[in-house]
């Protein structure tokens, strides 16, 4: 479907499908579905970093925990490697984890705050069999050490580290067992700016050394566009947007793509953009709007877009959009200049 | 992503850091008292034990032995506390009961724990069904009478010890930590280090008593201190009615009972056993309460269950 080519693709999302039962009154009767994740698909290739974008409660977090299986599908296959995630028995899946992995957002409560950072690390390890104990301990201090931490980090507990360095625990977590795959959701969100760019650094060697391939959840364009090679951009559980991380940047076909990069920050003073200030709310994922679901608040909006659905379509090299504008992101701009 | 930090302190809050315990229960005034009586209480039990293993150590009459020539005794210098209507030493009674006591409160207490952590457990990480069945099983447990859970388990077994009164007290007071353990998990479980832990490949078993169990355990090391308080407790009216242990053993429930019958002219044999049980409750309710607000100051004021 997109540009990465038949052999070189590591997983597959197939029209992913995460509906979460509301439910209510005596006897808990379903009342609706909250449809985090509506029927996404895109690949990643070997050693690839996919960004996904998208405001809060648009499903990321859930689309990575889906195709971790951490939470069930309600439809839609994930395939890695070509075997269906899906599919597998238990033992299987304790297999599979071992090359699919995840960072996650909040540094604090990642970490179980009873146990060592040795044998938070070497966990793992332990639940895999992977050597003996001393040989164990020997690959926690030489992982300590790859994420930049000090050796005697061994024997002392999370509370004693800062927000940066458990991050750091986190993600020797994560590649203890030389994963292929790791879901980042939002591994740098809950960190100061400074502290950012030194995980993203340390994120990126680690890909170099491990051969690593990352879904990149974010809510940060401007982190995401750093470390992408590919982008996604969600809106209420489905993707709106996707393609190579210059070309989404540099020349963006969705309404809402447009609105998110004028919100990045410029350092340039003298550079002047326009910021585009969405009108209302994110509409409820129970009952989200029919026809294009960014219709509510898209300005752009024609009648045609109230019932008709816009599928992700190709618009050369990759680049896909679910949008029936055709224009160019200049008119868009120039349209959104005389609107003012 | 505000709220998650808030969380992830207050989740820190309720968990025994090492280094620091010691010195929040000595900066606790009540913990301190509790800690102090309970001590006090653990020191006369084994006082009474090194006496009974070796002969020299012996200092206190034994608390069987009776002297009808000196019966219903006041305090005297022979006998500290006085004697009771078979001339028996109260206060070596008193001695020997705190082992009875003791160890029934904590034995009991500890059966419960085990039930109770193994059930709370399971109904609050797998949820659904089994949680609603077990739950259920739970409360039919908890508005159980014990007199009369007491006098059924006196029927099955021929005689009543302490092993009999252990499994009255344990398989009745379960439920009160059952919900506690559940409440906990519930909380616990969906912290983000349980989900890693799944996404490392580790099974339920590991996920629960690694990681969901040890942060859950703050509650029921108080509700544990406090339904030791509420075992003493039991043991004594248990006793006091004839329902707990056999007549002649030195318990403190048995003593006041004997002692009723003369409580208006010789209120010496009811009364110091009366305080005995007094001081043992309050010093684990003190305990229970001091820890508390160590361990979980969220609850400052409000009541944890346990107890009967």
């Amino acid at each position: 479907m997109e540009s990465v080519g038949e052999n070189n693709r590591l997983l597959e999302v197939i029209d992913l499908k995460k509906h979460f039962p509301v439910k209510r009154g005596l006897f808990s009767r379903v009342q609706g579905y909250v449809r985090a994740v509506d029927g996404i698909s895109f690949t990643i290739g070997r050693e690839e970093t996919l960004g996904l974008v998208g405001e809060s409660g648009c499903g990321k977090t859930t689309t990575g925990r889906t195709i971790l299986r951490l939470l069930e599908p309600t439809a839609g296959d994930v395939r890695f490697e070509g075997r269906s995630v899906f599919a597998f028995n238990k033992t299987e899946l304790r297999q599979m984890r071992r090359n699919m992995q995840v960072v996650f957002q909040d540094p604090f409560g990642s970490l179980n705050p009873r146990m060592t950072v040795g044998s938070i690390v070497g966990e793992p390890l332990a639940v895999h069999r992977v050597g003996a104990r001393r040989e164990r301990r020997e690959r926690v201090k030489e992982l300590l050490q790859k994420v930049g931490l000090p050796a005697d980090a061994v024997n002392r507990y999370p509370h004693e580290f800062s927000g940066g360095q458990r991050q750091r625990i986190g993600i020797a977590r994560a590649v203890a067992l030389n994963p292929k795959f790791v879901v980042c959701d939002e591994p740098v969100s809950a960190l100061d700016v400074s502290i950012q760019a030194q995980i993203i650094n340390l994120l990126e060697e680690l890909q170099e050394d491990f051969g690593l391939s990352y879904l990149f959840i974010a809510h940060d364009l401007s982190v995401v566009q750093h470390v992408s090679d590919r982008v996604a951009v969600m809106y209420l559980g489905q993707i709106v947007e996707l393609g190579d991380a210059e070309v989404i940047y540099e020349d963006p076909k969705h309404p809402y793509t447009v609105a998110l990069l004028s919100a990045i920050p410029v350092a340039d003073p003298k550079t002047k953009r326009k910021r585009i200030v969405l009108p209302g709310d994110v509409p409820s994922p129970v009952n989200p709007p029919r026809g294009c679901r960014f219709h509510t608040r898209c300005k752009y909006a024609k009648d045609d877009c109230k019932t008709e659905e816009p599928k992700l379509t190709d618009r050369g090299g990759g680049h896909f959009v679910a949008c029936f504008l055709e224009e160019s992101p200049d008119e868009l701009r120039r349209a959104q200049g005389e609107g003012k | 992503m505000t709220t998650q930090n808030t969380d992830a302190v207050s989740l820190e809050a309720t968990v025994l850091r090492k280094p620091g315990l010691w010195r929040e229960i000595r900066r606790s005034k009540m913990a301190v008292a509790g800690l102090t009586v309970t001590s006090i209480m653990v020191l006369l039990a084994l006082f009474s034990l090194a006496g009974d293993l070796w002969e020299g150590l012996r200092a206190l009459p034994d608390p069987k032995d009776t002297d009808l020539q000196a019966i219903t005794q006041p305090p005297s210098g022979k006998h500290p506390l006085g004697t009771d209507d078979m001339g028996r030493d109260i206060a070596s009674r008193i001695v020997y009961g705190s082992r009875i006591s003791l160890s029934v409160g904590i034995v009991g207490e500890a059966i419960s724990l085990a039930i109770g952590l193994a059930i709370g457990a399971v109904a609050g990480y797998y949820g659904g069904w089994l949680d609603n069945l077990l739950m259920r099983f739970t409360d039919i447990i908890f508005a159980f009478p014990t007199a009369l859970f007491a006098i059924a388990v006196s029927a099955v077994f021929q005689d009543r010890t302490v092993v009999t009164l252990f499994l009255i007290l344990g398989l009745i007071g379960w439920a009160g930590i059952a919900r506690i353990v559940r409440g906990a998990v519930l909380s616990v479980k969906h912290h983000e280090f349980a989900e890693a832990a799944r996404a490392i490949g580790g099974g339920d078993a590991r996920i629960i008593l690694r990681h969901i169990l040890p942060n859950s355990l703050a509650p029921v090391i108080v509700a544990a201190s406090i339904g030791v308080a509420g075992n003493i407790l039991t043991e004594a009216w248990l006793s006091f009615l004839g329902l707990g242990l056999e007549a002649g053993v030195p318990s403190w429930g048995n003593m006041i009972r004997d002692g009723q019958q003369f409580i208006t002219t010789k209120p010496w044999i009811c009364l110091f056993p009366g305080l005995a049980i007094i001081m043992a409750v309050l010093g684990f309710n003190l305990l229970g309460d001091g820890l508390r607000d160590i361990l979980d100051p969220r609850l400052r004021g409000k009541q944890v269950g346990g107890g009967p």
